[in-house]
């Protein structure tokens, strides 16, 4: 096992414990949220793709790359955008003065 | 400055992405931060984004291959069309077609997960290092099976398929062939051997196993799947960074494996369900089985003027929203109720069960978007004890969660979570027919003599209750 592949086995191992760690806190009110936001994490796919455009000579890999930074880009900005959408609706709101009694029972 | 240094600050920029993914996580623990973790986590991407830009610009080309201008608009064009997609249906989508929107982004993450290894393999001359060989298969196989699987939820959620689960003949012998074909490829091509063609038909057998891992499962179990696919995903992503030996690919998809498998259990144990049960498909008949009327004691009808008379005199009402009003987009008809009620002095309080609506949380997304004051929701085991001082429990659209039978053994609903709503002084259900709910058992708090059906779709019922009221 070279030593790039063994601390790349580190940093994965760390990372997930840390995904476990994160995540288990998170009340069932954020988890579509939650899911949502993590779904925009994973469009760091992106870095990839674009690695993998630049090096592209051939038609193949020309379209497949094309494909792939769009699908990716597509995971970020869509992801990002709609998981503010569904946490901007939790924010404030002028909450209603409640009643200070119930009117009778 | 030398390409040294410049490698140098763009692994450290990496770093920060990756450090601000993390603590944007964290963030989304309370909704007073999640907003702004989600931002965070935003900024992140977008310094992983900028610094691989320059990292790329920056690099030395090898081979005098120079300064690859196609490679550069395929970037440019690419980012163009995904961003201004994602931009666009983010924006405009409705929150009630929220999840299959997620399940496609999910897809095409995937996908382009996927499509790293193949361009990869496409490159190669002489099979590569085992280490690498291993994550590209891994990473072509998880990659294809999230981005077919992903497009089957997003279609069942959208209605485009069925949600019913849909059995292939001989299915489990098709899946299990195509498994099997995927681990015979897999391992031959670990074994050192370099071949397209058995690349392909691995990427094949991968792409069907997908349709026919999701198909068979019901709708309503739809968000465990795409939860559980997010954490494919995830995995996915995790391997594309071994192949192109990048750590923040790894770390990024580390973390969401990691995040999608603890939550695909949190949601399926929510429902009193396995996640291996779920995947193998054939329980019940997912959503809106509606079968013939239950037995065992008789439910008692009630109209909405009756309701409106309950509510208006109570002092405690506690609302359970469930599937049916997500379904019936009744969210603004529940809100308009219980602003009537408050402007009335009645107590309004939202009993949210773990998995009410499509996805746990996904209530508080729809009434939020209603704006239902966030105050007035409350979680279960907030909100159980509450029940015992309810003047009256307005049930819309919810079933199982319900079902007192949960808390005996040997029920299907056994040891589920479940919202006491039996213990209020009055019950009102408001639900189109005694169908049966995603568990497919009779619910015994609809024959409780204290419940009252008020039988009505769940939007036309509030409204009708919300008229009664005004008129009283």
């Amino acid at each position: 096992m070279s030593p790039e592949l063994l601390s790349a086995l580190t940093v994965f191992v760390l990372a997930i414990l840390v995904g476990f760690a994160v995540i288990s806190k998170v009340p069932a009110t954020l988890h579509t949220p939650l899911m949502s936001g993590a779904n925009s994490i994973h469009g760091i796919v992106l870095v990839g793709s674009m690695f993998i455009a630049v090096e592209a000579h051939d038609l193949a890999s020309q379209v497949l790359s094309l494909i792939a930074v769009a699908f990716a880009t597509l995971n970020v900005v869509g992801g990002y955008v709609v998981t503010d959408r569904m946490l901007q609706m939790f924010r404030k709101k002028p909450v209603t003065p409640k009643p200070t009694e119930p009117a009778e029972g | 400055m030398d390409f040294e240094t410049i490698s140098i600050l763009v692994r450290l920029a990496w770093l920060v992405g990756a450090s601000a993914f993390v603590l944007g996580l964290m963030r989304m623990n309370s909704p007073a931060t999640a907003r702004n973790g989600n931002l965070l986590s935003a900024a992140g991407m977008v310094i992983a984004i900028v610094a691989t830009a320059i990292f790329l610009l920056a690099r030395p080309t090898e081979e005098g291959t120079g300064f690859n201008g196609t490679g550069w608009a395929i970037i440019v064009v690419g980012i163009v069309l995904g961003g201004g997609a994602g931009l666009y249906s983010a924006r405009t989508v409705k929150m009630t077609a929220m999840p299959q929107l997620v399940s496609l982004f999910n897809a095409v993450g995937g996908g382009a997960a996927a499509l790293i290894a193949i361009d990869d393999y496409l490159g190669l001359t002489a099979a590569p290092s085992p280490q690498v060989n291993v994550a590209t298969v891994l990473d072509i196989v998880i990659g294809s099976v999230t981005f077919s699987g992903s497009l089957i939820a997003s279609g069942k959620l959208q209605g485009l398929i069925a949600g019913k689960p849909i059995l292939i003949p001989g299915g489990q012998l098709v899946t299990l062939a195509l498994a099997a074909v995927t681990v015979i490829g897999a391992v031959f091509l670990w074994a050192g051997n370099l071949s397209l063609p058995v690349m392909l038909i691995i990427l094949a057998a991968a792409l069907i196993f997908g349709v026919t891992m999701v198909l068979p499962i019901g709708g309503a179990d739809m968000p465990v799947v795409i939860s559980l696919l997010n954490s494919f995903t995830g995995t996915a992503v995790a391997m594309a960074g071994f192949v192109l030996g990048n750590d923040v690919l790894i770390i990024a998809g580390a973390l969401v494996g990691a995040s999608g498998a603890i939550l695909t259990k949190l949601m399926a144990d929510a429902m009193n369900r396995s996640v291996l049960n779920i995947m193998l498909g054939g329980f019940g008949g997912g959503e809106g089985t509606v079968t013939e009327a239950g037995g065992g004691g008789s439910a008692r009808a009630i109209g909405a003027d009756d309701v409106a008379i309950q509510l208006a005199y109570a002092s405690h009402v506690i609302i359970v929203p469930g599937y049916g009003l997500a379904v019936a987009q009744a969210q603004h008809a529940v809100r308009e109720l219980a602003e009537l009620l408050e402007e009335r002095g009645v107590d309004v309080k939202y009993a949210i069960h773990p998995v009410a609506g499509r996805m746990p949380g996904h209530m508080n997304v729809l009434l939020a978007e209603a704006n239902v004051p966030y105050p007035q929701l409350k979680e279960m085991d907030e909100i159980n004890p509450e029940f015992d001082r309810a003047d009256v429990a307005l049930v819309v659209g919810a079933n199982d969660v319900t079902n007192p039978a949960a808390r005996r053994p040997g029920s299907p609903v056994s040891g589920m979570p479940i919202l006491d709503v039996d213990h209020a002084k009055s019950i009102v259900v408001i639900k189109r027919s005694m169908g049966r709910g995603y568990a497919g058992i009779d619910n015994e708090l609809y024959t409780n003599p204290k419940t009252g059906m008020l039988f009505a779709d769940a939007k036309d019922g509030l409204a009708a209750l919300t008229a009664a009221v005004k008129a009283l």
